[in-house]
């Protein structure tokens, strides 16, 4: 057994997705922490920081991440990862899709699983498509072509500014929010699939790992909802 | 329960062989006793086709007890029909009323080629077994019980997963057609028992090796095999084979 049939069998490509998947996971928890820095600024009326301080708390911990040598490094495992994740995704679903070549009449439906759990390539597709728009949001500004949209302030880039500008309009925060709904749906299966895929067997901690992997599919997705939502009525900055 | 009688239509799936197109033909069976099994009431329906001078239904079954695994049949979009953890053969008439009309079709899937009308070719699966689904011991007299200490919790997990008739409704309900939920429940009959440890890593890769040549999906564990399985084997002999693949993959050169 070599190392290229370990990972080319249909449970090494499974795994490929399940490791790949528990990175993006991780990663996620360190995108969703740094972005909740905007909650800083608030306006409420009893707060332990400054609403007025223009986003400076988030700006900082942006200019971290971007200035920080060891985490450039780990942005290209993290562009790695993500190819991987989807380009593996999309031939095991045309390959997994392939293997009925004459489908039912009656379809078994919901009577066997749940829909999200057999819509993972739809909701998967749905993430990549907002993933382009992301990325043209802020990365690409951020890291390649800059914009007036995030001056200088104290020799960082003014990321809080670029997000003001960007969720003041309608369409871009309906689309972020319906994406956060795939993510979440895409988590409720994913997550507790990829601790399957490793082998974890043992009902006892399979319980621990579906009610930790319920929490997580909810909390994330929504406190990145909440962040275009906030942007746009004003609840920040 | 009250015995009583019912007429009702059938959408069968016809198909001469292998080579050929197949369509659904519309038939009307009458006077079906609810005490009939679903096999009984095709056998009903075959006798007068035959009489009449048709081809009757081509379907599997054996035992018709439930213990075999020859029966198949995808009753309205469910394999083995409506019941929960049961056969078609031990699907009884009294699950349906006077009128209803039932779609019947052949399990899908590349690797069970259609041979005719609602029989498949399920030898994929015999390769699977021949893969490694064996133990290798001598013969000769049986060994005193108890000889060989097995924990209660492995012993009972492997009986369960022995429970496995290899009928394919997994497969057949499998949105990937992934033979993984049988492929599982045979490994793990084998893998928790000191008898099978010596060969627990070649059994593992050559199986699921076989069960990729055949032409099955990979499994991403919707859950709908351990749902319709006539057996009740659990999506957790899943997990393990992926852990038993894994440490061999990982392990042998």
């Amino acid at each position: 057994m070599t190392w290229k049939q370990a990972f080319t069998s249909s449970i090494g490509k499974k795994l490929v997705m399940g490791l790949t998947g528990l990175f993006l996971i991780v990663f996620l928890i360190v995108h969703v922490g740094i972005n909740a820095c905007i909650f800083a600024d608030l306006n409420v009326p009893v707060w332990p920081f400054d609403p007025s301080d223009d986003g400076a708390i988030f700006n900082k911990a942006a200019h971290f991440m971007g200035s920080t040598i060891l985490i450039r490094i780990l942005e290209v495992g993290l562009f790695a990862g993500i190819i991987l994740h989807i380009v593996q995704g999309l031939m095991l679903e045309a390959s997994n899709r392939s293997k009925r070549k004459q489908g039912y009449a009656v379809q078994l439906g919901g009577r066997g699983s749940k829909w999200y759990s057999r819509a993972m390539g739809l909701l998967g597709t749905l993430i990549m498509i907002f993933l382009i728009l992301h990325l043209a949001h802020f990365w690409v500004k951020a890291r390649i072509t800059g914009s007036d949209d995030m001056p200088e302030v104290e020799g960082m880039h003014n990321m809080f500014n670029l997000m003001k500008v960007t969720f003041s309009e309608l369409w871009v925060v309906i689309v972020y929010v319906l994406a956060c709904i795939s993510l979440a749906y895409h988590l409720q299966h994913g997550f507790q699939s990829a601790f399957r895929t490793l082998g974890v067997h043992n009902n006892k901690w399979m319980t621990i790992v579906q009610s930790i992997g319920v929490g997580y599919s909810i909390l994330v997705p929504l406190l990145f909802a909440l962040m275009p939502i906030a942007m746009y009525l004003g609840w920040v900055g | 329960m009250e015995h009583y009688n019912m007429n009702l239509n059938l959408k069968v799936w016809r198909q001469k062989n292998a080579q050929t197109q197949g369509g659904f033909e519309t038939y009307q069976v009458k006077n079906i006793s609810s005490e009939m099994s679903f096999l009984e009431m095709i056998d009903v329906l075959n006798e007068e086709l035959i009489a009449e001078g048709k081809d009757p239904i081509a379907f599997d079954h054996d035992c018709r007890e439930g213990i075999c695994g020859m029966c198949s049949l995808y009753i309205d979009g469910r394999p083995h029909g409506p019941w929960e953890q049961n056969t078609t053969c031990q699907l009884h008439m009294r699950a349906y009323k006077d009128g209803d009309t039932i779609t019947i079709e052949p399990w899908r899937a590349g690797a069970f080629p259609v041979l005719k009308d609602l029989m498949v070719d399920r030898s994929a699966f015999d390769r699977i077994i021949q893969a490694g689904g064996f133990i290798s011991v001598n013969t000769g007299n049986a060994v005193d019980a108890n000889a060989l200490p097995i924990e209660k919790d492995k012993a009972d997990a492997s009986f369960a997963a022995a429970a496995c008739i290899g009928c394919g409704a997994c497969v057949a309900a499998c949105k990937n057609s992934s033979a993984m939920l049988f492929t599982s429940a045979k490994v793990t009959q084998l893998a928790l028992l000191p008898q099978g440890a010596p060969e627990r890593k070649s059994r593992a890769l050559n199986m699921i090796a076989q069960m990729d040549k055949e032409g099955f999906g990979a499994c991403t564990n919707t859950g709908a095999c351990e749902a319709v399985c006539p057996k009740g084997i659990s999506l957790t002999n899943i997990a393990r084979l992926n852990q038993e693949y894994l440490g061999a993959a990982l392990t042998v050169n």
